[in-house]
Formats: C-alpha cells, sequence, structure tokens
C-alpha cells in the first residue's frame, strides 16, 4: 500500500479563472485566438500531407475541360455577353468549395470515433471557436482550390479580373462559403453521427445544392419552382459574387452587399446551431 | 481538514429507460489516486464523461476543487485534465505540436509554453521523438504523449479512462511508472478507471467497484481484499465478488468494435 505523503507543490497550479482585465473584450479575443488555434491546427495537418490539396484538383480540371469545353461549343445556355466557360468558371470554383466543405463531417465522426473530440470539449475552448476554427480551415483550403482554378482558367483563355480589390473579395467570398458548408457539414454528423449515414446523406444534399444554384446555368431557364429553390441556396449568392468578382467586367445579379450579407448571416447562424449542437458528439 | 478535491453526491445518469449510472457518491481528497472498477457498461466512463463535463449529469450534482461540474463549467475545465479512453492525440501531427496547440487552447503564455511542452516531453520520455509525426509512435509512447498533453496546464485533477487498454506489459508498467512521478512531483489527484485488477492493486490508494451503475464496494485494495475472504484474495476475487454475475456480458457489440479498434490503433 502507497500512502498519502506530504507533496511537493508545483509552483504554479491551473488557475479555475482566467484573468480577465477587460472582460468583455478579452473574452471576445480570447475567443478569436482559440479560432485561430483550431484552424492553424487543421492547417498543420495539411502541411504534413498537402497530397490532399492536388487530388481534389481533379474534379474541377474535368467538369471545366470536358464539361465546359463541350457547352461552350453547342451554345445551348444562354449566359448573356460572357462565353459559357467564363460563365461556368466562378461556378466552378463555387463547387469545389462546396464539395472540399461538405464532407468535413466525416472528419468530426473519425474524431469522435477516436476520442480527439471528447479532448477538446473537456479543455476551456469556447464551443463556437471549435466550430469556426474547422469552419475556417475549410476556407483555407477552398483558397488552395481557387488557386488551380484560376490556373485552368488562364490556361482556357478565360478573361480574369486581376484588380488586387476584387482578388481579395473572392478570397473573402471563397472562405465565407466553405465555412457555410463545412458548418452545415459538421451539424450534419453531429446530428446522425456514423459514417455510413452520413455518407449517404453528405451525397445526397451535394448534388441538390450544386444543381438547384446558378452554378452552371442562369437562374432564369429554370423551372419556376426551381428558381424559388435556388433563391434560398446560399450557393446562389456565393456564385453570384464570384462570377462579379473573377471575371473582366463580370455582373452581379444581386450585388455585393447582399451576396456578403446572406453568406455571413447563413454562415453565423449555423456556427451558433453548431456550437450547441457539437457537445453532443461526444455522448 | 481541506475541502476534498472530488466530491459528487447521488449522481446519475440516464439515457432512456438504462440507468447507467445511479445515485455514485463519492469523495475523493487532495493527492489520492483513485480506481473505478468494474465490467464493460458498469458505468466507469459515462462518469469520467459526467465529471469532465462531456456529459451533463440526469439527477445529483459532482465538484472539482469546490466547482459545480455543471453550473461552473467553465472553471471545471481550466482544472482538469482528461484522457478519454480511445486514442486522442492527433496521428496527423507531431509530438511536440500536438502539445503546443493544447497549450494555446488552455492560454499558457508563449514565453512559458515553449518550456512546459519540451518539459512534459522530457518528463515524458518523448523529447527525442518530439519531431516525429505521432502516427508514427509505439502505443505506449502515444498513450504518454496523451497524458503529457492532458497535463501540460498542471491540473488539479487528472482523469485517466482506462489508461492502458491495449498496450504490452512494459509499456503499461512505463505508464504506470508515469502517472506515480506525477502524483510524487505536483502532488495531482488522478481519477482513472480499469478493469485490471492488478493496475488498481499496483496503482491506486483507493479503488471503488462499480456494478451496473451503482458503487458496490469502495476501500483500499487491502481492506477490499480483507472484506471478502481469508489471506491470499486477490482484487480478481473482489471483483468477481461484486460484479460475477455480469462478467461475462462484455458490453456491446459497438464497444466491442471500438475497443479493438482503439486496440489495434495503440497496439
Amino acid at each position: 500500500m502507497k500512502q498519502l505523503e506530504q507533496d511537493v507543490r508545483p509552483t504554479v497550479w491551473a488557475e479555475p479563472i482566467q484573468k480577465k482585465p477587460f472582460g468583455f473584450l478579452s473574452a471576445i479575443l480570447g475567443f478569436i485566438s482559440k479560432t485561430l488555434v483550431i484552424a492553424e491546427l487543421e492547417i498543420r495537418k495539411l502541411r504534413h500531407d498537402p497530397t490532399e490539396l492536388l487530388t481534389r484538383a481533379v474534379q474541377p480540371a474535368l467538369w471545366l475541360l470536358i464539361f465546359g469545353e463541350v457547352f461552350t461549343r453547342i451554345r445551348a445556355i444562354p449566359t448573356g455577353s460572357v462565353s459559357y466557360i467564363e460563365f461556368m468558371t466562378p461556378g466552378i470554383l463555387a463547387q469545389s468549395v462546396l464539395f472540399v466543405s461538405i464532407f468535413y463531417g466525416i472528419a468530426i465522426i473519425w474524431e469522435r470515433d477516436l476520442g480527439i473530440v471528447h479532448k477538446f470539449l473537456a479543455t476551456p475552448t469556447p464551443r463556437a471557436a471549435l466550430v469556426l476554427g474547422k469552419a475556417l480551415s475549410a476556407g483555407v483550403r477552398s483558397l488552395a482550390q481557387a488557386a488551380i482554378i484560376y490556373v485552368l482558367a488562364v490556361l482556357l483563355a478565360v478573361h480574369m479580373n486581376w484588380d488586387p480589390l476584387a482578388l481579395l473579395g473572392v478570397i473573402v467570398i471563397a472562405v465565407l462559403g466553405a465555412a457555410f458548408f463545412a458548418t452545415f457539414s459538421l451539424i450534419i454528423a453531429c446530428l446522425v453521427k456514423t459514417r455510413e449515414r452520413f455518407m449517404g446523406i453528405g451525397q445526397v444534399m451535394t448534388m441538390p445544392l450544386f444543381f438547384a444554384s446558378n452554378a452552371i446555368y442562369p437562374i432564369s431557364i429554370m423551372p419556376s419552382w426551381l428558381q424559388v429553390v435556388s433563391r434560398v441556396n446560399p450557393l446562389t449568392y456565393e456564385v453570384d459574387a464570384l462570377r462579379g468578382l473573377m471575371l473582366a467586367g463580370g455582373q452581379m445579379t444581386y450585388g455585393f452587399g447582399i451576396d456578403f450579407l446572406v453568406l455571413t448571416a447563413a454562415t453565423t447562424i449555423l456556427v451558433l446551431i453548431g456550437s450547441a449542437l457539437y457537445p453532443r458528439v461526444a455522448v | 481538514m481541506a475541502a476534498p478535491m472530488l466530491e459528487t453526491r447521488a449522481l446519475t445518469r440516464r439515457f432512456g429507460s438504462l440507468t447507467a449510472v445511479d445515485r455514485f457518491t463519492l469523495t475523493v481528497p487532495e493527492g489520492e489516486i483513485f480506481g473505478l472498477l468494474g465490467p464493460n457498461g458498469a458505468g466507469k466512463t459515462t462518469t469520467l464523461k459526467m465529471l469532465t463535463t462531456l456529459l451533463p449529469p440526469t439527477s445529483g450534482e459532482a465538484r472539482i476543487a469546490g466547482h459545480d461540474i455543471v453550473r461552473q463549467a467553465g472553471e471545471v475545465r481550466r482544472l482538469i485534465g482528461y484522457v478519454p479512453q480511445m486514442l486522442s492525440a492527433d496521428g496527423t501531427l507531431s509530438g511536440y505540436e500536438n502539445l503546443d496547440i493544447f497549450g494555446k487552447l488552455y492560454d499558457i503564455p508563449r514565453r512559458e509554453r515553449g518550456k512546459r511542452v519540451s518539459d512534459a516531453l522530457e518528463f515524458m520520455g518523448l523529447a527525442d521523438s518530439s519531431n516525429k509525426l505521432v502516427r508514427d509512435y509505439s502505443g505506449g509512447m502515444i498513450r504518454r504523449l496523451e497524458v503529457a498533453q492532458s497535463f501540460l496546464h498542471h491540473p488539479r485533477v487528472l482523469f485517466l479512462d482506462e489508461p492502458t487498454t491495449g498496450l504490452d506489459p512494459t509499456a503499461r508498467r512505463v505508464v504506470w511508472e508515469h502517472v506515480q512521478r506525477l502524483r510524487e512531483e505536483f502532488g495531482t489527484t488522478i481519477i482513472l478507471t480499469t478493469h485490471l485488477m492488478e493496475e488498481a492493486d499496483h496503482l491506486c490508494h483507493r479503488v471503488a467497484i462499480m456494478h451496473l451503475g451503482k458503487m458496490a464496494a469502495i476501500g483500499t485494495p487491502s481492506e477490499l481484499k480483507a472484506s471478502i475472504g481469508p489471506q491470499g484474495t486477490t482484487l480478481d476475487d473482489v471483483f468477481i465478488h461484486y460484479a460475477g454475475a455480469t462478467l461475462e456480458s462484455g458490453g456491446t457489440y459497438r464497444e466491442t468494435v471500438r475497443t479493438r479498434r482503439t486496440a489495434h490503433r495503440v497496439g
């Protein structure tokens, strides 16, 4: 038997309450810094194994090179003053952002099965920071996609807008779109909890989101019920903003302000729902 | 006498009609290594999940260093360290990165963080492999890294859920030594679950045997042995005495898949 002897105390114990000189302000700063730590964690993983970024480039390349080239030739879709390939390029960026992000939930389920989620939830990190950090890292992945699509677009002689402000806008919109769909995916993962069910639902969600948007054809040619669906689909607003920002002389239907607001509001709501649901993953 | 480090009163958790933890009352003084024993499904992990704020109790209450686990969950999370049963270190990051990220999450100031991380790696005997990806670690090394990760912020109470499941006897002993050294050097209170009687006998000052969510027996290993029979009784006998009826039940399919998978990965 071991006795409880007098112990030597460490000089620094964990403190129950973090010192908060500025209360609310330091809570906000704490939230931001924790979000960045979680994003950093995901980006570090990516840095150790960047092959994923390249394999992810295959799909948008196929869409642009095959689908895009063929449909440009047949001129079946009314795209106004721009050629079909130009019309489609921003849509394909939005699509690959969607595809990169929508399977984020799989990683959550994987981490839950391992016990990583439990360990993070037992730390004092705000739940919303755990969710938003993951969402931001999806944004970083989507920027890699954007870079690849810009290269493809140049090769296909699409007239891109190289104005630095427009490029910055593309970055903001791509990150927002990725954050939205990654959080959406996280919420589904929190609800279904198993990989098999998630894969099923992930497939079922992705295609309708993509086809019920203005990504590869304008909303005006859709039947009226589909027009309604596409107007509540955040992907539509992402594509609209990207179309205006990426193309030389690009036009937006709703305007950058509306697109940005819709995406920001939708993402905020989902992050709030996600942070309420996230602890349930550990149960 | 100082207030107890951990205190539960009639802690209860139900899942539908199943009562996983039933009116569990326990007091653990500072600096003790306390073992929760019991067969699979006895409620050990559920108890730990409640104490680590992952799962709200259905009724009853618990305090850690005087802080309520439900109403003061944020404070409790700063005071505890937790190593889940399953594999929780990130295989795609290096050992150093795993610790550094946790140091940031616990608000350890930058200047001190570097020192704490290298001290923790040193303490757990991982200094030489700190820049290797965790995926290339052995099972015992991963466990020690996980303990280091949960200890970086010097928690008052450390929760270890089946810390040596899936480890070979040598790796198991190394983990035990490190856990004991943590307590000796820092006076940390340690709560662990196990179904290895040898582990409880070797490591714990006191143990509680859980059976169907209830506390079936509590005491020092020698008290428990003395309570059921003559000299030469082992903790195995105590375990069978108190939990015998369900000893063969061995958990659900899902749990088994998980344990085996974890054991495979860790081992």
